[in-house]
């Protein structure tokens, strides 16, 4: 992949079917300063001059399931096909702090992902992959820093320090609160733990970027594309305020923080909802935080295709939909692409599905040729309408949240919650009512029985990684584990940088689960209240 | 409690839906009522009442109290379907807690209460509970409702709620017994407290006892132990005054009233020919012969021999 | 039949997708139902107990983590232990047919897979509920 990814601009190359050659930009000689050109601010039309022809997006496919050593295995292959960034998803207790051995975590160890307890589990997940050579992404939220902490710990024992390290961490836990809903702690001393980390990490990882800021679980979660857009800018400027009030210089931190974005059905309104987050992100970044780098002005961003669209009635439409999707995104400028599988609304996604979702991609980059000429609908008189409208209603909702007192508050009280669920209610309302017409769902229904080869995890990898656990409890020294885990308890409580005190405990062999008991402790635990 | 957990539950639908039967238990339950605390919350949505109920549940049961809660969420008066989303909030309880969460559904009542409050609180209360919550949206005219039902009235309020204070003066004002100001951290809570005192100071006193203000967080759990002993200090006050024994006898009185009144109106409407003259009345209106008010005279003194 | 249909709508296990079970729990309120919510990442233990304590007629429960054959049996074997056999605990996910198969012979009623309209979901309850009390 890699080769085809990277590539220097040859002007001679662009060309369409008939011969005709494609500029590189197209537009008025004096642009509008509303929109701007590729590269400069406000980056309306994308964050690169060149965008793709000089480089493709990377597709980036999740990847991660069973035990570690499953994973592990997976990685390796995937880094021999010529792959160069990692995707690792995470089990569900593994999301949610618990160790395997949890009663909670039953019947859900290494389902959804892999299971990672250890820094053991860790080391066996990455063994034989140098660390300083490939880009790790980790979609993990609530215990982001103690999985960031595993990662260094084992990296440190392949003898990479943090500063080699290259890779994304979700660690976006106010989304969580807004839709995903998998969290560890409350929001207010979630905040202060992404802080610690942002400050470890602008010390010590320049490599490494700190928060993938997501809309795209907002999304999956029902909201239409306005608030996908209003509320995830929203929770990126909660952190950058974070950031700047526990005395770290935006300069520093910004240029790390990048976002995640849903790709929906309604194609021109995506391509303006990533136009308008550019542009929205960048006047903020330089004129109310006072950022003054060019990179921190930039929304960098990854893209998936949605999810929720898919449907499990005649699956294989879901290709076509992808597509369109896929399509959605490019013309948007993202800079990383994972693309679904069809039989996703069905199960976990089964080799031969896979690798369909991934040709889908080859064949937006190689045959489509909209990758010829950057931002090829940029000045369309819809899309950029569009693009100033969606601006405007994420502008309305931004003062809506500040009325409430901030992210936060409006996450206490539920509100995004509730606006979410409405939304979600209505369309499903809509295509109830067949106001709305979902193919194979509402119209051109077929009787099917729906037959799809679907990926089963062992069951038995459960007691695997159980008796895994258990001996590496019997081999570790409980004494030093102990302390190292008081050390948690009171940097919790005394305010002073968690992330030290939780490398010690984590090279000590502190479990995940016993780490996240002991700053529970101090931080509780968060029940999110009932709205419809 | 424990295998009767099942027990309690089934005579609350008995009793809720007014099944048959359900007279005759809370005859047989009645006697062993009085020993329970009643405890009313109410106050505008969004106000954070069932975080602080769950908090001062958790708090009671800590301190060795059974505690049985009531959460009423309104229906809607088109489908009668109804959201209850207040046990959200109970579900970290520990497993063996000695806490009984009921949600109810108003059920077309017109107040904040469902019809049925009180006599699950009986039911509650006979099972050996220590202290009843009932936990109601105030809105409308419901907070009249919720003060008759229980002991000590607590209103809730946030920073935010200023406005509907005002507009609401006449009716929360005067049924609290304590007031909290919920959201402490926010802007203005302390000057709402104030206010809220200011506004006190005006109204008369009900049974002589001057409701307590308490500015607290329930989110954060603060301020609790205050909160405890505001709500013991005045039930010491309604005991020694006698308040208490007269509330309960207040309680009965009403109880008594409702049931005779539902009595005589299912007989009324079950006599012969009542509805026959109904009908011939409405005829008679139709063709602008009659009006609603003399008919009804006239049905009254036909099937009652006197004027109602 | 005029008492409304009371309904436990949760999600069990540690997932916190609620989209479908919002829907379904509005949707039902809207049909005339009395929807009691538990909230998210529920242990089998606290669905059991708010279903006795709120003496449902039945319990509907949503799981996309792919534990259903570990969930759905322990809410089943609690509910029984508990004499509350009588409570009809159905669900919806993303379930295999072998799966379902499976679930439903262990006494499990109907599991809705994704993109079934929210009618059909009343329906169904409205029929159940109306032949468990006809009994």
């Amino acid at each position: 992949m890699s080769k085809m990814n990277k590539r220097r601009e040859e002007q001679e190359r662009y060309r369409t079917l008939s011969d005709i050659p494609v500029d590189r930009l197209y537009g008025p000689e004096k642009p509008d300063e509303k929109i701007g050109i590729p590269g400069s601010y406000p980056f309306t039309r994308g964050i690169h001059e060149t965008m793709y022809r000089s480089r493709l997006w990377t597709m980036r496919q999740f990847a991660g399931f069973g035990t570690p050593e499953d994973t592990n295995a997976r990685f390796r292959y995937l880094l021999q096909k010529g792959q160069t960034g990692l995707s690792t998803a995470f089990d569900m207790p593994t999301l949610m702090g618990y160790d395997s051995d949890d009663p909670i975590s039953l019947g859900e160890v290494g389902v959804e992902g892999v299971a990672v307890d250890t820094i053991e589990d860790m080391e066996t997940l990455f063994a034989g992959i140098p660390l300083d050579q490939v880009s790790t992404s980790m979609t993990i939220n609530g215990p982001a820093i103690l999985l960031l902490a595993m990662y260094i710990v084992a990296a440190e024992r392949q003898g990479v320090p943090p500063e080699k390290l290259r890779g994304t961490l979700q660690n976006d836990i106010l989304k969580e609160y807004i839709a995903q809903k998998e969290w560890v702690f409350p929001p207010r001393p979630s905040m202060r733990v992404i802080t610690d980390m942002l400050a470890y990490c602008t010390e010590h990882m320049p490599l490494w970027n700190t928060i993938s800021i997501s809309g795209y679980h907002i999304r999956e979660a029902g909201s239409t594309a306005v608030q996908e857009l209003a509320f995830t800018l929203a929770d990126g400027f909660a952190y950058v305020e974070a950031g700047i009030e526990a005395g770290l210089d935006v300069d520093d931190f910004a240029p790390r923080l990048s976002f995640f974005w849903n790709a929906h059905n309604d194609f021109f309104e995506e391509i303006a909802k990533y136009r308008a987050a550019r542009r929205i992100w960048a006047k903020r970044m330089k004129n109310v935080y006072g950022a003054k780098k060019e990179r921190s002005w930039m929304v960098r961003f990854h893209t998936q295709t949605a999810g929720c669209t898919l449907t499990a009635q005649q699956p294989e439409i879901n290709i076509a939909r992808v597509a369109y999707q896929a399509l959605a995104a490019v013309l948007g400028g993202t800079q990383s692409l994972h693309t679904n599988s069809m039989d996703e609304a069905l199960a976990l996604p089964s080799e031969k599905a896979a690798k369909i979702a991934l040709r889908t991609q080859q064949v937006v980059a190689h045959e489509t040729g909209v990758t010829n000429t950057v931002d090829p609908l940029g000045g369309s008189y819809f899309l950029e309408s569009l693009t100033d409208r969606m601006e405007e209603e994420a502008e309305r909702y931004f003062r809506e949240i500040d009325e409430r007192g901030g992210v936060i508050a409006a996450i206490e009280e539920g509100y995004f919650q509730k606006e979410i669920a409405d939304s979600a209610y209505q369309y499903q309302r809509e295509v109830e009512k067949e106001e709305r017409i979902v193919v194979g769902v509402n119209a051109y229904k077929e009787d099917e029985k729906i037959e799809i080869d679907l990926l089963h995890i062992d069951r038995e990898k459960q007691t695997d990684q159980l008796k895994r656990l258990q001996s590496f409890r019997a081999r570790r020294n409980n004494d030093e584990v102990d302390q190292a885990l008081a050390a948690i308890r009171k940097a919790s409580e005394t305010g002073e940088n968690l992330m030290p005190p939780i490398l010690d405990a984590t090279r000590k062999g502190a479990t995940l689960g016993e780490m996240v008991n002991v700053m529970r402790g101090v931080f509780g635990t968060y029940r999110e209240p009932a709205v419809f | 409690m424990g295998g009767d957990r099942v027990a309690l539950a089934r005579a609350m639908t008995l009793v809720e839906n007014g099944s048959p039967g359900a007279a005759d238990l809370l005859d047989r339950v009645y006697p062993r009522t009085g020993h329970a605390y009643r405890i009313g919350i109410t106050g505008p949505p969004g106000a954070g009442k069932s975080t602080l109920v769950s908090r001062l549940v958790g708090e009671l049961w800590k301190g060795g109290s059974k505690v049985g809660v009531v959460a009423v969420d309104p229906s809607s008066p088109f489908t009668r379907g109804a959201l209850l989303g207040d046990r959200v909030r109970f579900q970290d309880l520990p497993d063996n807690s000695d806490v009984f969460v009921r949600s109810m559904a108003s059920r077309g009542s017109s107040g904040g209460l469902a019809f049925k409050t009180g006599e699950v609180c009986d039911l509650l209360d006979a099972a050996g509970m220590d202290t009843v919550i009932v936990e109601t949206v105030g809105v409308g005219q419901s907070e009249l409702d919720v003060a008759a039902a229980v002991h000590t009235t607590i209103v809730v309020l946030v920073p935010e709620s200023g406005d509907e204070v005002q507009a609401m003066k006449a009716g929360l004002m005067e049924i609290g017994d304590l007031f909290v100001v919920n959201k402490s951290d926010r802007l203005g809570a302390e000057r709402m407290a104030r206010g809220i005192e200011d506004m006190l100071r005006l109204s008369p006193a009900r049974h002589d006892w001057i409701p307590t203000v308490v500015l607290l967080s329930a989110l954060r759990g603060d301020r609790f132990p205050e909160l405890l002993e505001a709500i013991e200090s005045h039930r010491s006050h309604l005991e020694e005054s006698g308040d208490l024994a007269e509330l309960k006898t207040e309680t009965a009185r009403s109880r008594i009233r409702d049931l005779i009144d539902a009595c005589i109106r299912q007989q009324f409407w079950a006599t012969d020919g009542v509805n026959e003259q109904l009908d011939k009345a409405l005829e008679l209106i139709a063709a602008g012969g009659s009006s609603p008010y003399s008919a009804a005279d006239e049905i009254i003194k036909k099937f009652t021999g006197g004027r109602g | 039949m005029d008492n409304p249909i009371r309904v436990l709508v949760g999600k069990v296990g540690l997932d916190g997708h609620d989209r479908g079970v919002k829907v379904v729990a509005s949707a039902l309120r809207d049909a005339g139902m009395e929807v009691i919510y538990s909230g998210l990442h529920q242990t089998p233990e606290n669905v059991v107990r708010a279903a006795i304590e709120e003496d449902v007629d039945v319990v509907a429960i949503s799981i996309l983590s792919g534990a259903h054959m570990t969930l759905f049996p322990r809410i089943l074997e609690l509910l029984n232990g508990k004499g509350r056999d009588d409570v009809l605990l159905c669900g919806g996910g993303i379930i295999p047919e072998k799966d379902r198969e499976e679930l439903m012979k262990l006494g499990v009623g109907n599991l809705f897979g994704p993109g079934t309209p929210t009618t059909e979901i009343v329906a169904y309850l409205e029929k159940e509920i109306a032949a468990r009390r006809g009994k």
